[in-house]
């Protein structure tokens, strides 16, 4: 063999350069060379230069000019020009490429060579890159080579036709009556073409039946009598051909019966006799494995499969180990009691320091958990999660909370379990982890001493994870009681005071690591505890002044407020803060958003039931008509403020009308729009609170730019309905944006009335009088409202 | 079936690439970018089998030089390391005691090499002494050839 000194020269020119620039430099002279020695007709060199373009080619430079020059040297007489163009071709071609085709015509004639060598080629190149109309044109060529050639170009023909078929569907049918008779070749080579040659034209499967036996025997060859030095490797005789038989059989007896039959015993004999010493030997036993695991093999059969994937796992070498995993996760739904026997070494396995393997061992060993074995999976699956690397630790999390919830023994052991995962795992778990364990927690109503204590020291070591702390916050709140009690069944007695845990909650708030939807958890936790444990208002001011967000502002302004103003911890806080009554499965409503939301829906859509005590209720009752009843202004009606404050009003009613907002179950009164000119605009709302009262609000709203004066409002009704009614009041609206309003100062006014009802044969009738002044004009006006729909 | 070859060395030059289907150039650039950085980060004592989009990747360290090859899922993985196995004693043998250099040097005959043993992403060949023959009798057939050309040369 002479080496191809250009070249090689030139490799060693371009490893010398000593920086990318000055290798740049080098290839970019070369290539110019190359270039115009293609340029040149007929040169000795072409093959050289070919090649050094190639070894440019690898090294990731563009080398599309040589394309042109590979059809030429295919073309050539010489062999030495073949070769390296078809080399190139291989490397620079591909059917998607113009110039592939061009040298269909020359594998064409190359395919009918005098010399094998160049129908080698020619047979390689086109298995490598022959589109589909290359290989539609050249499949006949190639069938005629399955059959009638030597054994060195049939071996490379049946691969050929391999991609011939996989290229083109319907050319399979060509070649089948050819595979089917190369089966009694004696070569190796051949044979093994022609096993892969049936194996991948899916349509002979249907009639290849019948190969069956022959593949038996051939096997029992290889396997029994056949000793081959030739094909020998490690003591087992041609192990890529039994291989492939293997796979064939299995294709061929997945859905028959006959066909399985028939292989069974063979089967047995491989796996019985196959030497598992070396990596050969183990890869023919997997086959086997496979195989029999595939078809309708018998029961006995099958657990020696299982047996060996036994035997695989206890091996020192981790690939097989790996692919005995891989082999019993496929089986382990349809033969899970077989699988269950080797659980041992499957968790012995989750220790190991491969990434694939613990991979592996972990998915198996979530398949295997059962109702049995659940606490002893659990522990080593536990101590798997402190120690297994960070990709798998979401899963191990989820593999784990979903165990619990099928199997769980008790309900103890799943708030510890999952209480477990939380503190090693906090920042993998998924989101609907908090709000499944806060449901779990409510459930369990005799261990909440037990769940807030262990909570409560969870907090106080570690605020870093944030599941774990939100949790934690929400139990603070709703069973605060219970930790300060101190004393509890099931854990040690620890004495907790007041300050120790609003102190906790405060840490919360404060810390960087918390999270804003942590922080509103905590804070929702400390307003709870106002009527759980203390009523200490201005630690709980101190609290609030701390954290930051503007969202967070919000909810703290809110309780500021609530608590301002709802002075007294008995009645309304108690009924809004009351411990939450047990939560359904899947009713997502309850954990919404944002943290204010939470205390109150409860209370809206249980008025009536009777699982919350009874007092409760009618506490709650009472509160709705309490708000719906007082002096406040009746529903926010959008085109006005919200906060119309009305004029001997109290801010306590303005807080209960924010109260209203949040208690969103509330039914709009209607409204009527009874004036509107000017830019006045004038509505009436009523309500029936009672047998006893009815309640009439007239708003006032001044949407133009400029100051109201004297602006005056008065009603009257008809003598038969008694009312009560406050002097109206003069007072000067001001103007101003609508909706963005504070307290003090707003740019509507409200009066209200408030009337017995009339008898029911007359209807409530108003007669209004209203004037003011705007704009430096005095405007006066009268309306009639004849109909108070709805009573 | 196998997908692609890929031999690369320990500082991630590749030395040798052989694709089994027609893969666009930016894609087998990416393709080598993948498996140089997913093979050079594994400890040195782990498991040779890679899961990788829908293939399963065999990798196998010899001296200086990784050998990376991508079969389908259902492939035998162990085999799949004999052929590695086997392409390097033929390579072996052929260059008596091979080393890197060989294969930098003499790239083009790694190639017929391969040739020889794999077609189509599929073994050919299984026995050695076979192939190891045919590799020699191009050689010569080559050699032959290349004689012709040296002549011409020294007259003109």
């Amino acid at each position: 063999m002479s080496p191809s000194i250009p070249l090689q020269e030139m490799i060693r020119a371009i490893r010398s350069a000593r920086t990318q620039c000055e290798e740049r430099g080098v290839i970019q002279r070369e290539c110019a060379a190359i270039r115009a020695q293609f340029r040149q007709s007929d040169n000795g060199s072409r093959s050289h230069n070919l090649a050094k373009l190639l070894y440019v080619h690898m090294l990731g430079y563009p080398a599309h000019f040589g394309q042109m020059e590979c059809v030429r040297m295919i073309a050539s007489s010489r062999y030495s020009e073949k070769r390296v163009g078809y080399l190139g071709a291989m490397m620079l071609l591909d059917e998607k490429q113009d110039a592939s085709l061009l040298i269909t015509n020359s594998i064409k004639n190359d395919l009918s060579h005098s010399n094998q060598y160049v129908q080698s080629l020619a047979l390689c190149t086109l298995a490598c890159m022959g589109s589909a109309e290359m290989c539609r044109d050249l499949a006949p060529e190639i069938d005629r080579l399955l059959r009638a050639s030597n054994s060195y170009i049939k071996k490379k023909a049946a691969l050929c036709a391999v991609h011939i078929v996989r290229k083109v569907q319907d050319l399979g049918e060509l070649f089948a009556p050819a595979a089917r008779s190369l089966l009694a070749e004696k070569n190796h080579g051949v044979l093994h073409g022609a096993v892969i040659l049936i194996t991948d034209g899916v349509c002979f499967v249907l009639c290849m039946f019948q190969t069956v036996p022959e593949l038996v025997q051939i096997m029992r060859s290889l396997t029994v009598s056949g000793y081959s030095p030739e094909h020998d490797v490690a003591g087992v005789s041609d192990p890529f051909l039994q291989v492939r038989i293997l796979r064939l059989l299995r294709i061929l007896g997945r859905h028959c019966e006959t066909a399985s039959d028939a292989m069974n015993d063979l089967l047995a004999q491989v796996a019985t006799n196959t030497d598992s010493t070396k990596t050969v030997g183990n890869a023919v036993l997997y086959e086997t494995v496979l195989t029999v695991l595939d078809i309708k093999s018998e029961s006995g059969l099958r657990v020696l499969a299982v047996n060996i994937l036994g035997r695989f796992l206890l091996n020192n070498d981790r690939n097989i180990r790996y692919i005995a995993m891989t082999s019993l996760q496929k089986i382990v739904n349809t033969d899970h009691n077989a699988v269950q026997r080797h659980r041992g070494t499957i968790v012995d396995c989750l220790k190991d320091h491969d990434a694939s393997v613990k991979r592996r061992a972990l998915e198996l060993s979530l398949a295997l958990v059962s109702a049995s074995n659940i606490r002893s999976m659990m522990k080593e699956l536990l101590l798997f999660l402190s120690s297994c690397p960070p990709e798998l630790r979401s899963h191990t999390a989820s593999g784990i909370f979903t165990a619990a919830e099928r199997y769980a023994p008790s309900q103890r052991w799943h708030i510890d379990t999952m209480l477990h995962v939380l503190t090693t795992a906090g920042g993998d778990v998924r989101d609907e982890t908090v709000p499944n364990l806060i449901q779990l927690i409510t459930n369990t109503s005799e261990l909440h001493c037990y769940t807030v204590h262990k909570l409560y020291r969870a907090l106080l070591t570690d605020i870093s994870q944030q599941p774990l702390v939100q949790v934690a916050c929400w139990c603070i709140g709703e069973y605060g009681d219970l930790l300060l009690r101190g004393e509890c069944q099931e854990t040690e007695p620890v004495q907790v005071s007041e300050d120790d845990v609003l102190d906790a909650l405060e840490t919360v708030l404060q810390s960087h690591m918390s999270s804003p939807a942590t922080r509103a958890f905590a804070l929702t936790a400390t307003m709870k505890l106002s009527t759980r444990i203390t009523d200490n208002v201005e630690l709980m001011f101190k609290i609030f002044k701390t954290g930051s967000g503007i969202q967070l502002r919000k909810f703290m302004i809110f309780f500021l407020l609530f608590l301002k103003n709802v002075l007294s911890p008995s009645v309304l806080r108690a009924a809004v803060l009351e411990r939450m009554p047990v939560i359904e499965k899947n009713s997502g409503q309850s954990n919404g958003e944002s943290a204010g939301a939470k205390t109150e829906p409860k209370i809206m859509v249980k008025p009536g039931e009777t699982s919350p005590p009874q007092q409760p209720v009618n506490q709650v009752c009472d509160l709705l008509d309490l708000l719906g009843g007082s002096e406040g202004p009746a529903q926010p009606n959008p085109a006005q403020s919200t906060t119309a404050a009305g004029l001997t009003m109290n801010t306590s009613s303005a807080a209960g009308g924010d109260l209203l907002d949040l208690l969103g179950g509330f039914q709009p009164t209607p409204t009527l729009s009874v004036y509107e000119k000017n830019g006045v605009n004038l509505t009436l709302q009523y309500e029936r609170q009672s047998d006893a009262v009815l309640t009439v609000t007239l708003t006032a709203c001044n949407s133009t730019d400029s100051d109201i004066s004297s602006f005056s409002l008065q009603a009257a009704v008809p003598k038969v309905c008694p009312q009560r009614r406050p002097s109206p009041h003069h007072r000067s609206v001001e103007s101003g944006r609508r909706g963005d309003l504070d307290l003090s100062q707003s740019s509507s006014a409200s009066l209200f009335t408030a009337f017995h009802p009339c008898p029911i044969q007359v209807h409530l009738k108003m007669r209004i009088r209203i004037s003011y002044t705007v704009q430096g004009s005095a405007f006066q006006d009268m309306v009639q409202v004849d109909s108070f729909q709805g009573l | 079936m196998m997908r692609f070859l890929l031999l690369f060395s320990r500082q991630g030059k590749l030395r040798l690439q052989k694709w089994f289907t027609p893969i666009s150039e930016r894609e087998k650039k990416k393709i080598i970018r993948d498996m140089t950085n997913m093979v050079l980060a594994r400890q040195p004592r782990s498991c040779n089998f890679l899961d990788w989009k829908d293939l399963k990747i065999i990798y196998k360290r010899y001296a200086s030089l990784y050998f990376c090859l991508a079969i389908e899922n259902q492939e035998n993985e162990l085999l799949a390391l004999e052929i590695i196995h086997r392409y390097v004693e033929l390579l072996d043998k052929y260059f008596g005691n091979v080393c890197e250099l060989d294969i930098i040097f003499n790239f083009e005959k790694a190639y017929f090499i391969l040739d020889e043993f794999i077609i189509g992403g599929e073994v050919q060949e299984t026995s050695k002494q076979i192939v190891n023959r045919s590799i020699e009798a191009s050689d010569m057939l080559q050699e032959d050839d290349s004689s012709e050309w040296y002549e011409v040369e020294l007259f003109g």
